[in-house]
């Protein structure tokens, strides 16, 4: 890794004046499970890092009617333990506990699992984050097993890769954002876009902005997120989805879905037609709307099937039901 | 007749031989005071580190090593010398080597090497022979009537069946550590298949003397056959520590290992096999291809076990600009069985017969087929396959279990060893012999065999191994170590205790024919109260110490094995994704020295081969030649949780113990694929053919199998 500067400071106005007008000159270290790697590898090399572990206002959960308070810097393990979390929101009980690794678990964080970069192996043996030479998308000629089957239209094929999106924006999460220009709020699912050009990233966020906490609603307790995995221990889900749901009884009466792990971005389903349906009705009617569009390359379309399962599970698991 | 035979004590007879006995060298394992080459660190050491060509081939047109020098640290950078093309000819090749003060200077400097390329056209493919001027003339072999049996079968099947290249991914890396010491004399630390012989080519490389390097190491993780070779990275790190002065440090870092330190063939091949109905195979037909790199690779002799079958086969090599494969673990063996024994499946699939039976009735075209029978009864009973197995046509509902079942044979006859068992007048025993641990238990069955010829109890030997200053033993590859070590410890203390017994004997007024040891005794044999103590007995040795000096001894060892293991795996058609439920592994090895390391033996190669079935391969882009999952994220390995339920069986009748000791490393790890793939195959109701079974492959069948 290249020879940096390390701040540690003890406020969020501290760190967020320490941090930089480009990535290249600051990030934030929070569990350091996702940036040392990439720093190891030369894939980036900030000239500064901001480590958060000081800063106490980031971390911490607490719970009240109208929903979750979820610190930044509050870790992987943490959720996992909260009872609130698994009986307010199981999907995101579910999504934390999918993330196998006990390291990345005890280290990580809810933000830095949030805004962990993709982990397109393209991008990570250092050919950029849209993998790009003179004949166009080293992704589309290569080996793209992994890569988006949905939103891949343009430059970038590589997959959202963060476990806690999709049921976070299924619920209607919001995220707090501070910058030395102030406080922002803004949707979960506003966190995130598709780069267009090498050098864009796949964050909304400014340089200098730093993701301060998450307000999670917790309504109807009828959320679940499924994820496919091959292997028990640390694997990337290959699909996912989080599902949910307001129950009128036997019938939906709103949904959301959201997948993982296909797109650049969590991918957002339009669920509407399963207004009114019966929860069996609906799961069928949700994995034939989470593979709608899909755009597969020639080497992943297994994925578009995953899709399709895994949204079909999480709306039958958000409803309690068994698959 | 000699006072204690050379020969091995019956089952019966035995203290410790084929005992369940914990390795010695345990404790120091686990809490990390065992010493592998990695952790080797010598005071004002420099780490070497090595600038590898990013392209699939490419010619090197320069090499600016300057601003690499510039980085703070570095001590020496330079370039390595290349091929007479200056090509490198995969992605990984070195190019340059820079020692620094630290490891982080090193890899900066590494990346600060300049070279200039000139990228030349590159193949990365192999699962297909429509790869242009890349592929090799096929060589082709026929036994029997081939054309006949196809013309007169009941039923021909056809089928393709594949696997891709992986790689022998160590623990520990390769890499050595090396210091000169001054008077031309060095000092090395290897990590290394064949500590006796290494030391000589470290001298050949400088110039020295081979009598003036001293080889060493205690512990090496892992190996699997990638680590018998003097590499380029040895000779780099030897030269900078003749050129400094200075102690180098050279270990490979995980990319690297994955990329350039040895990889196991792929193996691809359309099969058609002709059977009776009953389900006799009389006739099998392969075309194979795959790769090893950019070199020719072994020929698969296939059919595999089952060889009296009439067949024909034609094999051709792919060139591929990846690293080159070295010997992975029963080289070619798991890909034989696997192309061999799903065929074998599919006929009896199509013959709607449970392929257990089918194996049953063929087992006279094998070398072995009493071995096989009675392996495949034990096996059927621990697996319950009696009572699971089911046709695929019988599988229903999402989440389907199924069964598979493969058979396999090695050698395993024991290399050239020389031990040397010394007992001093204290009563301690030391055993020494030039060999090395692996990781199986090398130091314990060492100690095993010297406790149990002298009558002691195993904790009362030290063992001295991983040394070029040992008596010489041989390199650890095919299953050929411990009968080896086992003959020539056992020959050594033979020799050892016989020279006490002959001392202790006129106090005992006994002749030394007379008298045995056993107990921590020397005594008579007729009447055991006329005795020493061990202690005793050794008090009369005087100062110096009684040295026996043993060597390999065929009369000790054997050669064959059989070995049948048996899968069940469960599919969830939906995804795709396929765990292990079970797996069943009976092995048979001749005499068993330590039951208990001889089950991990078998343990570790079952986990290695369900990584190879269900997550293994290395994936190289087609387009820049590069490897892309050179890690342990992308680059899968089985976890605990993935590996279900092992049972292990080992076979030791008097018939098997009778037989003098046999290799057990390459067996077991040779079905796993096959009985993996097969066990899928049962369970999805199509078969999977390609090799990892992820739910790519997977779901990819299944679509192609719905389709017809």
């Amino acid at each position: 890794m290249n020879r940096f500067e390390y701040a540690h400071p003890t406020t969020v106005d501290e760190a967020v004046r320490l941090l930089g007008s480009t990535f290249d000159e600051a990030a934030v270290l929070a569990g350091g499970t996702d940036l040392l790697s990439l720093m190891k590898d030369f894939v980036v090399e900030p000239k500064r890092l901001v480590s958060i572990a000081g800063v106490a206002e980031l971390a911490g959960l607490a719970a009240d009617g109208a929903g979750l308070r979820i610190g930044a810097a509050t870790t992987l393990d943490a959720l996992v333990d909260s009872n609130d979390v698994r009986v307010l929101a199981p999907g995101v009980h579910q999504a934390a506990t999918g993330i196998r690794s006990r390291q990345m678990r005890a280290m990580g964080t809810v933000g830095g699992e949030l805004l962990q970069r993709p982990r397109c192996w393209y991008f990570r043996r250092g050919l950029g984050l849209l993998a790009q030479d003179a004949g166009g998308s080293l992704v589309e000629r290569g080996d793209h097993r992994d890569h988006a089957v949905f939103g891949n239209a343009g430059a970038a094929k590589f997959v959202h890769a963060s476990s806690l999106a999709p049921i976070l924006i299924a619920l209607g999460a919001r995220a707090t954002l501070r910058s030395p220009r102030g406080e922002r709020s803004t949707p979960v699912a506003e966190l995130f876009r598709t780069p267009a050009r090498e050098g864009e990233r796949e964050s909304t966020l400014a340089p200098d902005e730093l993701l301060t906490h998450l307000d999670v609603p917790t309504g109807s307790p009828h959320n679940a997120t499924v994820e496919i995995r091959h292997r028990r221990g640390l694997d990337w889900p290959q699909a996912a989805a989080a599902c949910a749901l307001t129950l009128d009884g036997e019938r939906v009466a709103e949904a959301a879905l959201v997948l993982g792990h296909v797109a650049p971005t969590p991918w957002i389903v339009d669920v509407e037609g399963l207004r009114g349906k019966t929860v069996d009705e609906a799961a069928v009617a949700a994995g034939e709307a989470a593979r709608k569009g899909a755009t597969p390359l020639p080497g992943n379309v297994h994925k578009v099937e995953l899709a399709k399962v895994a949204a079909r599970r999480a709306v039958l698991a958000a409803a309690r039901r068994s698959f | 007749m000699r006072d204690v035979e050379k020969s091995w004590p019956s089952l019966a007879d035995a203290r410790h031989l084929g005992k369940r006995i914990d390795r010695i060298d345990g404790p120091v394992k686990v809490t990390g005071r065992a010493k592998y080459t990695f952790d080797v660190n010598r005071p004002n050491m420099l780490w070497a580190k090595f600038t590898l060509c990013p392209h699939g081939k490419a010619k090197v047109l320069s090499v600016d090593v300057s601003e690499a020098t510039r980085v703070p640290g570095v001590v020496v950078a330079k370039e390595l010398p290349l091929p007479g093309d200056a090509t490198c000819h995969w992605h990984g090749f070195e190019v340059a080597v820079v020692a620094a003060e630290t490891e982080e200077a090193a890899r900066e400097g590494a990346r600060r090497v300049k070279v200039e390329y000139e990228v030349l056209p590159h193949n990365v493919v192999d699962d297909t022979t429509d790869v242009g001027d890349w592929v090799d003339e096929g060589r082709s072999r026929e036994q029997g009537e081939v054309d006949e049996a196809f013309a007169s079968a009941d039923v021909t099947v056809e089928g393709e069946y594949g696997c891709p290249i992986i790689t022998h991914c160590c623990l520990e890396s390769h890499g050595s550590v090396v210091e000169a010491k001054g008077d031309a004399k060095l000092e090395v630390w290897p990590s290394t298949q064949r500590i006796s012989s290494i030391g000589n080519d470290f001298a050949n490389e400088l110039g020295l003397d081979p009598k003036d390097v001293h080889a060493d190491c205690q512990h090496l993780g892992g190996g699997f056959g990638s680590k018998f070779g003097f590499d380029v990275w040895d000779k780099a790190c030897a030269a900078i520590a003749e050129e400094t002065g200075r102690p180098v440090k050279a270990m490979l870092e995980r990319d690297h290992e994955i990329m350039v330190a040895g990889s196991r063939p792929s193996a691809y091949a359309k099969v058609k096999v002709a059977a009776r109905k009953d389900g006799t195979l009389t006739g099998f037909d392969f075309e194979s291809w795959g790769s090893g790199g950019p070199s020719r690779s072994g020929a698969l002799r296939m059919p595999y076990v089952f060889t009296e079958v009439p067949h024909r086969r034609v094999h051709s090599n792919v060139r591929t600009n990846t690293g080159p494969n070295r010997a992975w673990r029963a080289p070619g063996h798991p890909q034989m069985a696997w192309l061999t024994m799903a065929a074998v499946e599919d006929a009896a699939a199509a013959l709607g017969l449970d392929p257990l039976e089918l194996f049953r009735r063929n087992l006279a075209a094998t070398d072995r087929p009493d071995v096989y029978a009675e392996e495949l009864d034990v096996a059927a009973g621990l697996i319950g396959w009696k009572e699971k197995w089911e046709p695929r046509s019988a599988k229903k509902g999402v989440v389907r279990r199924g069964l598979g079942l493969s058979i396999h044979t090695w050698g395993g006859r024991g290399h050239d060893s020389n031990a040397r068992t010394t007992i001093h007048s204290d009563g301690r025993v030391d055993v020494e012999c030039g060999t090395q641990d692996l990781g199986v238990g090398t130091r314990t069955v060492l100690a095993i065999c010297v406790a149990e010829t002298l009558g002691l109890p195993v904790e009362a030997v030290r063992v001295h191994i991983g040394d070029n200053r040992l008596p010489p033993s041989g390199a650890s590859g095919g299953s050929t170590t411990v009968g080896g070590i086992s003959s020539s410890s056992r020959t050594s203390a033979v020799d050892a205790v016989n020279q006490l017994i002959a001392r202790v004997a006129p106090d005992l007024e006994a002749s030394a024919e007379e008298c045995a040891a056993a107990g921590g005794r020397i005594f008579v044999r007729s009447d055991p109260a006329r005795g020493v103590a061990w202690a005793e007995a050794c008090a009369l040795i005087g100062q110096d110490p009684i040295v026996g000096n043993g060597r390999t001894d065929p009369e000790l060892m054997n050669s064959g094995v059989g070995g049948v293991q048996m899968s069940e795996v469960e599919v969830d058609v939906e995804t795709g994704v396929a765990t292990m439920v079970k797996h069943v592994a009976v092995q048979d090895c001749g005499t068993i020295v330590d039951l208990e390391t001889a089950e991990s033996q078998v343990y570790g190669a079952c986990i290695m081969g369900i990584t190879s079935a269900l997550f293994e391969e290395r994936v190289m882009d087609p387009v820049t030649g590069r490897c892309l999952n050179p890690d342990m994220e992308f680059y899968r390995l089985a976890g605990i949780g993935d590996v279900g339920e092992l049972v292990v069986h080992m076979m030791q009748t008097d018939a098997h113990h009778g037989r003098g000791v046999i290799g057990l490393g390459e067996p077991p790890v040779i079905s796993p694929l096959a009985a993996i793939g097969n066990a899928v195959a049962n369970a999805c109701g199509v078969r999977v053919p390609r090799a990892p079974f992820t739910p790519r492959n997977v779901l990819s069948a299944l679509a192609k199998g719905a389709a017809r």
